[in-house]
């Protein structure tokens, strides 16, 4: 496993983007500032004429997107999720949002992994912040093959999509050969009967990790990867808390407004007798450090998946 | 323009004061001064300067107009009534539950409004949107922004502003309706936006002053001057009067957010419909 290709999806989104701007010639993409950090460089690379930087101005760059999608354009703008769902949120939301514009907000360095940085930088409230607009799909894919394929689907659909990429490079274990991806689906990785692990993003890989050595002492542990978190797939979610009874979430983002909380919505409406625990940031604050010690400190890893689930058991 | 034209565009104006007041007063709020101030700009650019269609207001090639001081938007919907988007009735029941007329400009639900606006700032950066692909697609449209002095404190219009000149967009005109109030006060009080032609000067842009709002000759001189410049986006600096038109809401920061009661329903009609008449008589 270790030896895993391993491939960041800020990196697969650039990648996708470029790929597919011969295929859409509508499809152009803006950035402040960030483009060799969001990997929008890429798509400026092979596409120089409908890359448009908008400097560090995002809150313009957010209304400019809404301005060209107006005009008919499939618009992509990126940041740091800390700025794009952050600072620009209430452009995203009246300008984007409310007329429901062909936007696509791809958002990478998205939470603790950024590393180094620090705070200022690791947004761990882009899931929930997304998620309270209306008419928001809100996707936060686990690797380079979910990613690339999101960013497809996200031009293939007509209206505001917020994208969340990752700084780190992550192992890409979904095969490109046999992957679907579908909008608003989740997907069943491991099949389990005493509990369900479901989780996004990087957190994907940590739970089947974790499903593995749960195995080992005895414990069938169903993993379901939410890419979507808006809108969830109820019927995934309805189905776990039925067959499994217990469900821990897992996600690198803060445990109040992101996947645990769209599941326990879920849960809670379902009249569906199941506990659900949350791994994620604990309400607090990330700090400057190398990315894997961070994820590690903050739980956000397999060992602690495993300790949870057994607790959860208990 | 011709003595015609010019009555015809006056006549035009007052009918669109006399729907800001219908819409406000039947709404029980709204925004009617800043709506008064932009009455001739709407009248000029609905039916003079922009090439419109309105039995097909998705027309992908029309010129746009992005209200970005939305709040204006009893003036906007009077104009694009008038113009023929939808029937005039529609304006008494602005802000009404069920109504389509919502309180900010909504693109998705009324003909005619090109961007949903309200939140101050935002209308000048989608405008520049629109701009910018009409210029990378080879489209001939124009767009039109239209802002409020107390507006531009938003520091996304000066974002916006940068945009527009790096991105040399000759295609873009933002009209800056500076008739000195906002809701706490004078602007030089609250927070003050002067010098205005100087700051557009220094981002880059190409400055028209329009001494007087209210005139169709200033405001043709002040749209075919805009229309002459290439490589660089244009703002019209206007000075106009707040309430305009209204005897009693005209300079009045009071009427920037308040709705006449029935008698002052009824007085301001009475002051529009004398000067409809007096415009007829000409």
């Amino acid at each position: 496993m270790s030896e895993m290709k391993k491939i960041a999806t800020r990196e697969s989104y650039g990648n996708a983007l470029a790929e597919l701007s011969s295929q859409y010639p509508d499809l152009v993409v803006l950035d402040a500032d960030l483009a060799a950090a969001t990997k929008t460089g890429i798509f400026k690379k092979a596409c120089p004429e409908r890359f448009f930087d908008c400097g560090i101005a995002e809150a313009n760059m957010m209304g400019v997107a809404a301005g060209m999608a107006a005009a008919g354009k499939t618009v992509f703008a990126s940041s740091f999720a800390m700025f794009a769902a952050g600072r620009a949120y209430e452009i995203v939301r009246n300008s984007i949002g409310y007329p429901h514009l062909n936007v696509k907000i791809g958002a990478t360095h998205a939470g603790i992994s950024v590393g180094e940085d620090g705070a200022t930088h690791q947004c761990c409230e882009d899931i929930a912040l997304m998620r309270t607009i209306p008419g928001m799909v809100v996707i936060s894919p686990s690797d380079d093959t979910e990613a690339r394929a999101a960013v497809k689907a996200a031009i293939d659909y007509k209206g505001p999509v917020y994208l969340r990429f990752g700084r780190l490079a992550v192992p890409v274990f979904n095969d490109p050969a046999t992957y679907h991806f579908e909008m608003g689906k989740g997907v069943t990785l491991r099949e389990g009967g005493d509990l369900t692990i479901i989780a996004n993003g990087l957190m994907v890989w940590e739970s089947l990790k974790a499903a593995e050595e749960l195995e080992k002492s005895g414990v069938s542990a169903r993993v379901i990867n939410i890419h979507t978190i808006k809108p969830l797939d109820a019927e995934i979610v309805r189905k776990a808390a039925a067959e499994t009874g217990r469900i821990l979430t897992v996600e690198e983002h803060n445990v109040i407004g992101g996947l645990g909380s769209a599941v326990c919505d879920e849960v809670c409406a379902s009249g569906i007798p199941c506990r659900v625990a949350k791994i994620g940031v604990q309400d607090v604050y990330g700090h400057s450090g190398p990315a894997a010690d961070l994820l590690r400190e903050f739980g956000l890893c397999a060992d602690n998946i495993v300790s949870q689930a057994k607790a959860l058991l208990g | 323009m011709d003595a015609i034209q010019k009555l015809e565009l006056q006549k035009i104006a007052c009918r669109i004061r006399m729907g800001v007041i219908e819409g406000t007063f039947h709404a029980k709020s709204g925004h009617p001064g800043g709506s008064l101030s932009i009455a001739e700009d709407l009248a000029y650019l609905y039916w003079k300067e922009m090439k419109v269609d309105p039995q097909n207001p998705a027309w992908e090639d029309r010129d746009r107009l992005v209200l970005s001081k939305g709040h204006c938007a009893p003036a906007l919907y009077a104009a694009l009534a008038i113009r023929g988007y939808f029937p005039e009735e529609e304006l008494k029941s602005l802000r009404h539950i069920g109504a389509m007329l919502q309180g900010h400009p909504d693109m998705k639900h009324i003909p005619g409004v090109d961007m949903s606006t309200g939140s101050l700032g935002q209308g000048i950066s989608a405008a520049c949107g629109m701009a910018l692909a009409g210029k990378i697609s080879d489209k001939s449209y124009r767009v039109y922004t239209i802002l409020g002095d107390g507006e531009i404190e938003e520091g996304q219009v000066w974002e916006a502003a940068m945009f527009a000149a790096h991105y040399k967009l000759g295609n873009l005109c933002a009209i800056v309706d500076n008739n000195g109030l906002q809701i706490d006060g004078p602007v030089d009080k609250v927070m003050s936006p002067y010098p205005i032609p100087e700051k557009f000067a220094a981002f880059g842009w190409h400055v028209i002053e329009v001494s007087d709002a209210h005139d169709f000759d200033q405001l043709e001189a002040a749209f075919a001057g805009a229309r002459a410049v290439s490589g660089k986006p244009t703002v019209i600096v206007q000075k106009s009067v707040k309430g305009k038109g209204v005897s009693f809401m005209e300079n009045q920061v009071s009427w920037h957010g308040s709705a006449p009661n029935a008698e002052q329903y009824e007085t301001a009609m009475a002051e529009l419909k004398a000067a409809m008449a007096a415009l007829d008589a000409e």
